[in-house]
């Protein structure tokens, strides 16, 4: 059986205003690494507030370990963690007092459960009698990761974790995350950044408040309806509008140093049409290759 | 200049789209002239008296007549003892007894001397005096009257009495209304931005979402508030009694009691209102404004409530600080037990259950 | 004169105490140049920009922005740069024309250029149907593509921008980078920080600051030469792995 369950879940704001969680569906399963793709806005947020009881959903159903977020709300409370946006901590207690205080809201210790955040809580060792509010963004995190799990949750919701921290501490995350998965721990996490979403064993994208698509990343990848290439050549600025005013290409979107390109009817001749075409429009360096597609090529597929 | 005007001109749109401000902007003055205009006044109305008639003779009865002429005083003719008058002071409330004696209009005509006595309640001095000087004036006005026919000239001595002060300090009336104001204010001020900062920092999600009841959760924020202000309590007390010779002629447990009473439900009504506000901004706003000022008016310590028009009156009902202040006054000026205030005590206590109750039953355990 | 250049530093240094948090950066950027401002949070990049903006005395060292000494002509850099960054760009509740209308008049656009300029501003983003509603009610790409424009109403010589596409869709991402382009063309220089490594590849050239120094500036294809990487992202990782200072 699924360990969260969404059925159908609508939630509006301002008198039914802002539609922030259009009919929304999807199934976590039991030790899943399960990542919400979308940017600010999308309703990564209130999805999560959903499910761990803090928003009721204005129509729809969910459950998260069997039992209904509605009706259940004080059994699903004692059992998930999270971990909400702006790592909620109290600024003035220390690390130790902040964890110790976590564990006892939860009826445990920190001995009890040590084994399940040992791995993370090392690096805060050094730091533990340290402020809350003077830990970098990096350690802030890792103590709210701690705080979340000391309890040993049987689902951990974490609303992005990894915004507004250094890029290093990012990637320690993840890693802490799939050292967490081995532990039997079922994790939703919530992310803008694109790159992030390969890292989960399944993702949903979301935009303004409905899924676009819901799958592993390889299969939404290889759900890409078409061809994908990159194209770069001298001047990158001119390149882009030469190729978006090019009949023969559907869409061009820039990503970093190449040029993403769909073309309208593309077959083997198309690549090195567009070659001469560009030689002739007196571009140099030109290369232009077949790649496949990231998440973010089918995220902005899946918008248009 | 035009960048100024440009910049005046969008301070302008920020003012009227705040509706909250605005609120406060033109509401708070309009209520406070109202509530002030109403409240504030120095004349006397309604005060009860008691007056002990032994002569029961002309001279008495024309100088009753006089006194019951005006609205001020609302006048009750009784034979009492000394006992009796003392008992009506501490538990009617009365504020001034005047005591004709039995030869009053023989001594007049006779002597060309008589004798008054007035008694004051000089618990809130201000009123004291201007009770007896009004009735003082009355019976002058009475002794000109006569000398008009007289070419001797004749003498009412009125001997004046201030009971619980004798002094006339001022400061055994406003020390129990500070009490009231300080513990009130700090309390709900305390609690109430505490438990919104949680809020905002956004801890209190995490909270909510774990297995803690919320009862326990604000329970907790009340308890470090509760023991500060017990200390207050103290200093405040110290304070009085050493620097401004306060009397404490109760019984100083009662009177901590009593006053942990009203600290629980200040602290009360600070739970109500950060369950309803959801900035530290405007938990302190509604604390400090809120509370301030209908405290200041309706505890009794500053204007005197029977001076007050009786819509006014009315509401002072609700105001905690009143029932508190007249505990405090009783234990502490007038000596009293709790078979004098158990019904203030009752009032009290029936406010702080019912705070508590709406606090516990309105505290939002979801968001939004 | 150095009229080629429109920011130039020398050994530009911010102490807070003992603490050294921009230490003696030396740089230059051109004219219409889009030049990338990273670093890890913490590594010295606002405590940077907020000099180069006037908004914080330096310690010590030397700068000229856009001609302007930065100690002694602050009130003229700010007239003619522009300020864009993810924590404030509009007024919430104003209107979007009432937000054009405001900055419009703090950077001393006549009456004439103004309606101009809001006019074709309100085209270029499509925003005629908002155009009297509050900002609050934008979506937050919306938002971000409007603050932009307005901070370029003035076609100031230098724009600032901050992280300006934090949190921000993929698609209203690129169609911001548009409008730098736009800018950039017209002759503005764009001086932007951003934690999408994509995005650095659309500079012209980078800088990287790590622990208060800046450890690498040149054109993303040499950084990549320099670091064997293939990627922004890897040439950032490489730099900010070894970087003492983790702080917010």
């Amino acid at each position: 059986m699924a360990d969260v369950v969404l059925n159908n879940i609508v939630k509006t704001y301002n008198k039914g205003e802002v539609k922030a969680v259009n009919d929304v569906s999807f199934e976590v399963s039991k030790g899943e690494l399960f990542g919400l793709i979308g940017a600010d806005g999308a309703g990564k947020t209130s999805i999560f507030r959903i499910l761990t009881t803090l928003l009721l959903p204005n129509s729809g159903t969910a459950s998260v370990n069997g039992f209904d977020v509605v009706k259940d709300y004080k059994t699903i409370r004692k059992n998930v963690g999270y971990m909400p946006g702006k790592f909620s901590l109290y600024q003035d207690l220390s690390v130790e007092e902040n964890l110790n205080f976590f564990a006892t809201v939860f009826n445990t210790t920190v001995a009890e459960n040590y084994d399940l955040v040992k791995d993370i809580y090392v690096q805060l060792e050094p730091f533990k009698t340290r402020r809350a509010g003077k830990l970098s963004g990096g350690m802030k995190q890792k103590l709210a990761l701690c705080g979340a799990l000391i309890h040993r949750p049987t689902v951990l919701f974490l609303d992005e974790p990894t915004t507004g921290v250094d890029v290093v501490s990012r990637k320690e995350f993840w890693e802490m995350l799939k050292g967490l998965k081995q532990q039997g721990i079922t994790i939703l996490v919530s992310t803008p950044y694109m790159d992030e979403a390969t890292l989960c064993e399944r993702i949903a994208l979301i935009q303004n408040g409905s899924m676009m698509t819901i799958d592993t990343p390889d299969n939404i990848i290889k759900q890409f309806p078409d061809k994908l290439f990159a194209v770069k050549a001298d001047n990158m600025s001119r390149l882009q509008n030469v190729l978006r005013n090019d009949p023969q290409i559907k869409s061009c979107f820039s990503f970093g140093d190449f040029h993403h390109i769909i073309f309208k009817n593309g077959n083997e001749h198309s690549q090195n049409e567009l070659i001469q075409t560009l030689q002739e429009a007196n571009f140099q360096n030109i290369e232009i290759k077949h790649i496949t597609p990231s998440i973010e090529d089918c995220f902005i597929k899946l918008m248009n | 200049m035009k960048q100024f005007l440009s910049f005046v001109r969008k301070e302008f749109y920020h003012v009227f789209r705040d509706k909250k401000t605005l609120l406060m902007l033109f509401g708070l003055p309009i209520v406070l002239i109202v509530l002030f205009g109403f409240a504030v006044t120095n004349e006397i109305k309604n005060a009860k008296i008691v007056i002990c008639d032994y002569a029961e003779d002309e001279a008495t009865q024309r100088i009753i007549n006089k006194l019951e002429a005006g609205n001020q005083f609302k006048i009750t003719k009784s034979i009492m003892s000394h006992t009796e008058i003392e008992n009506a002071f501490k538990k009617e409330n009365i504020k001034l007894a005047i005591i004709f004696p039995a030869n009053f209009n023989k001594d007049l005509l006779h002597l060309n001397k008589a004798q008054v006595q007035i008694i004051a309640d000089a618990s809130d001095p201000n009123t004291a005096n201007t009770l007896t000087n009004y009735a003082t004036a009355i019976i002058m006005d009475y002794q000109q009257e006569l000398m008009k026919n007289n070419t001797i000239p004749l003498r009412i001595v009125t001997e004046t009495r201030m009971l619980y002060n004798p002094e006339l300090k001022g400061a055994t009336n406003f020390v129990p209304g500070i009490m009231a104001l300080v513990l009130l204010l700090v309390c709900v001020l305390m609690t109430a931005v505490s438990i919104v900062r949680e809020k905002e920092t956004g801890t209190m999600e995490i909270l909510l979402v774990s297995p803690i009841s919320p009862f326990l959760v604000i329970i907790s924020k009340a308890i470090p508030y509760f023991f500060l202000s017990l200390i207050n309590l103290s200093v405040i007390l110290i304070l009085s009694v050493t620097l401004l010779e306060m009397p404490i002629n109760g019984s100083l447990w009662l009177l901590v009691a009593e006053s942990t009473l009203f600290i629980i439900c200040a602290l009360s009504l600070g739970l109500l209102i950060s369950n309803n506000t959801q900035s530290q901004q405007s938990a302190m706003l509604i604390s400090m404004m809120g509370m301030l000022v209908p405290t200041m008016l309706f505890t009794g310590f500053m204007f005197p409530i029977e001076n007050m028009p009786v819509p006014l009156q009315v509401i002072t009902n609700i105001v905690p600080s009143k029932w508190y202040y007249i505990i405090v006054k009783s234990i502490m000026i007038k000596g009293l037990g709790f078979s004098a205030i158990w019904k203030e005590t009752l009032i009290l206590f029936g406010t702080t259950y019912f705070l508590l109750f709406v606090s516990l039953k309105t505290f939002k355990n979801r968001l939004v | 004169m150095t009229s080629e250049v429109v920011i130039k530093t020398d050994k530009l240094t911010k102490r807070f105490g003992d603490f050294i948090a921009t230490n003696e950066i030396t740089f230059e950027v051109y004219p219409g140049e889009i030049f990338g401002f990273l670093g890890a949070n913490g590594a010295g990049k606002t405590t940077a920009m907020k000099m180069l903006c006037g908004l914080s005395t330096p310690s010590s060292g030397n700068a000229t922005i856009a001609g302007f000494d930065i100690y002694k002509q602050t009130e003229e850099i700010k007239k003619h740069i522009g300020y864009m960054s993810q924590k404030f760009s509009l007024y919430e509740d104003l209107t979007v024309i009432e937000n054009i209308k405001f900055f419009g008049g703090i950077y001393g656009l006549s009456d004439k250029q103004l309606k101009e300029k809001s006019n074709e501003l309100i085209e270029t983003l499509g925003l005629q149907r908002e155009a009297k509603k509050l900002v609050a009610s934008l979506p937050l790409g919306w938002k971000q593509k409007l603050a932009f424009s307005v901070a370029v109403i003035h076609e100031p010589k230098i724009v600032f921008l901050d992280e300006p596409t934090g949190g921000v869709d993929p698609i209203t991402r690129r169609q911001f980078w548009d409008l730098i382009y736009q800018a950039a063309d017209r002759g503005i220089t764009i001086f932007v920080t951003t934690h999408y490594m994509d995005e650095a590849e659309y500079c012209n050239r980078i800088s990287i600051m790590v622990d208060g120094i800046i450890e690498a500036l040149d054109t993303p294809d040499n950084l990549k030469k320099q670091f064997s990487a293939t990627s922004m992202d890897e040439v950032f990782y490489e730099l900010a792995r070894g970087a003492k200072r983790k702080s917010d």
